[in-house]
């Protein structure tokens, strides 16, 4: 599993690439699609009608093999777990029944629009070589680890969005994913003590990686530090992006 | 663009007129980033000579209040869609500063500080739209949440659920109209933060359940949050607002 190479032809992205994209027509491809999935069931028409969409392009087929690759892992972490026995217990399954719910419907959904050309799910070590050794013995561990897969997962979609900008329908379903697992994240962050939202670059025990850069106060070159509002809100109220490569330095050791 | 007033900054107009095309645009950062080029250029094309209003500076027509029954234009391009998140999120903090005033019968500890994070993560994202829009900014609108009980816990939580889901899907859907990939990077790092709120507050309704990411809200076949579109949002968020949201101009998918 080389995800370097998956990801390295996003990198070569340039002005070509949207100019050709620009003639795709995004606007009545997404009409086309919207009217549809009004009235015919979702997951299939909505493979069909991204293939379309995604015909053109090498670069969001590379976004969306980095955001499959993300899946799998996510998917396979929550029905090892599930299977566990002994390891989650309790009101906590309805929590970790509805994370692997989700994550096996976002491989699903994203292999369907991929067809032949989604790359294969890697083989995983939720140990990280040893880092979380009882991360299927004890849940402490393992609550940790889902809440740094799913905000890392956050920030990952949110860095490729822009990347996705030329494609409408692509993008719209890339921010449908992103927007639940920020709904996961909270509630795993919940069920661990924390609140839902990031404060500053605190990790809560996570690897630091997964939330370097969280801390920031300026968007746009507009401060979010206004009197009256703790620091602490200013940096929750804003999400901040993954690039590719810092996501590929958080999971590569996930790797088997 | 006979919408436009000829003077702005009389106090006795009312501001149906927005947004107003700033004569001067100072900031390169706004330039750089909303994407005013395009868009002003668009107004200055469609705009008589005569009727561009000598504004002054960035942010001035923001500071004005808007009043009930004025047509609240939101503009076209990625202002658009930016004033259109801007009139979201004032409605938002608005609801949020009055569950605090209030505070409903048997308010918990956590539920005030999730309540006050709420409304202060909502502060920093109606300043950001007013600062990054400018003069392009529609005004602060007037706001009626008499429909809402702040005393009864279910009403508020109700409204609070209602909002946090319509903004998550309502940023979902706006993504597409954004011309300019720093807008769009940038309305992606608030509506995590929306999605967020949403699953909190859907904990506090439904405790230890699924309810959190639900399967009334995120599809369970796909795993798909909604995506809704402005004329979809704005009949849902207008029902609280005075003003009358002209969305006419906004990009169509």
């Amino acid at each position: 599993m080389n995800l370097q190479n998956i990801l390295n032809e996003i990198e070569q992205v340039d002005s070509e690439v949207y100019d050709r994209l620009k003639h795709v027509s995004r606007r009545n491809m997404f009409s086309m699609f919207a009217k549809k999935a009004a009235s015919v069931a979702a997951p299939t028409l909505l493979a069909s009608a991204l293939n379309k969409a995604y015909a053109q392009s090498d670069v969001v087929v590379d976004v969306l093999n980095f955001a499959l690759t993300l899946e799998y892992l996510e998917a396979e972490f929550y029905n090892v777990g599930m299977d566990t026995p002994g390891l989650i217990t309790n009101l906590d399954r309805n929590v970790f029944g509805q994370l692997q719910k989700h994550e096996n419907a976002h491989v699903n959904l994203l292999k369907s629009v991929l067809g032949s050309r989604a790359v294969a799910k890697p083989r995983f070590d939720f140990t990280a070589k040893g880092a979380f050794p009882d991360v299927f013995r004890n849940f402490r561990t393992y609550a940790l680890l889902s809440q740094a897969f799913e905000d890392t997962g956050v920030r990952a979609y949110k860095g490729q969005a822009p990347r996705l900008i030329m494609d409408d329908p692509i993008l719209t379903t890339a921010l449908r994913i992103h927007s639940v697992e920020a709904r996961h994240a909270a509630r795993v962050r919940e069920l661990r003590g924390l609140k839902g939202w990031i404060t500053g670059n605190e990790s809560g025990g996570a690897p630091p990686a997964v939330y370097a850069g969280e801390e920031a106060v300026t968007h746009l070159e507009v401060s979010s530090l206004i009197p009256g509002v703790p620091y602490s809100a200013s940096t929750e109220a804003w999400d901040e992006t993954l690039s590719k490569e810092d996501v590929l330095r958080i999971v590569t050791p996930f790797l088997a | 663009m006979e919408q436009l007033h000829k003077d702005p900054t009389s106090p006795n107009q009312r501001v149906s007129v927005l947004p107003v095309v700033p004569v001067n645009i100072g900031r390169r950062w706004f330039m750089r980033y909303v994407g005013v080029t395009a868009a002003g250029g668009v107004l200055l094309s469609s705009c008589a000579q005569e009727n561009l209003n000598p504004i002054t500076g960035p942010g001035e027509t923001s500071m004005r209040g808007g009043r009930a029954g004025d047509v609240v234009d939101l503009g076209s391009g990625d202002i658009g869609v930016l004033n259109y998140a801007y009139a979201l999120e004032q409605a938002e903090l608005r609801f949020l500063e009055l569950v605090l005033d209030t505070r409903y019968d048997g308010m918990s500890a956590k539920e005030f500080q999730v309540f006050k994070d709420l409304r202060d993560q909502e502060i920093t994202h109606v300043d950001f739209f007013e600062a990054v829009l400018g003069s392009f900014a529609i005004p602060k609108l007037t706001l009626d949440y008499s429909s809402v009980n702040f005393r009864n816990r279910d009403s508020v939580l109700t409204t609070a659920r209602n909002f946090a889901d319509l903004a998550t899907a309502a940023y979902n859907g706006a993504g597409q109209l954004l011309t300019d990939a720093n807008n769009l990077a940038t309305a992606g790092k608030i509506v995590s933060v929306e999605a967020r709120h949403a699953s909190v507050i859907r904990e506090l309704i439904a405790p230890g359940s699924t309810y959190f990411a639900g399967d009334d809200v995120v599809d369970p076949a796909t795993g798909l949050d909604p995506a809704k579109m402005p004329a979809e949002v704005l009949p849902v968020a207008q029902q609280f607002i005075k003003e009358i949201i002209s969305a006419s101009r906004l990009p169509m998918a």
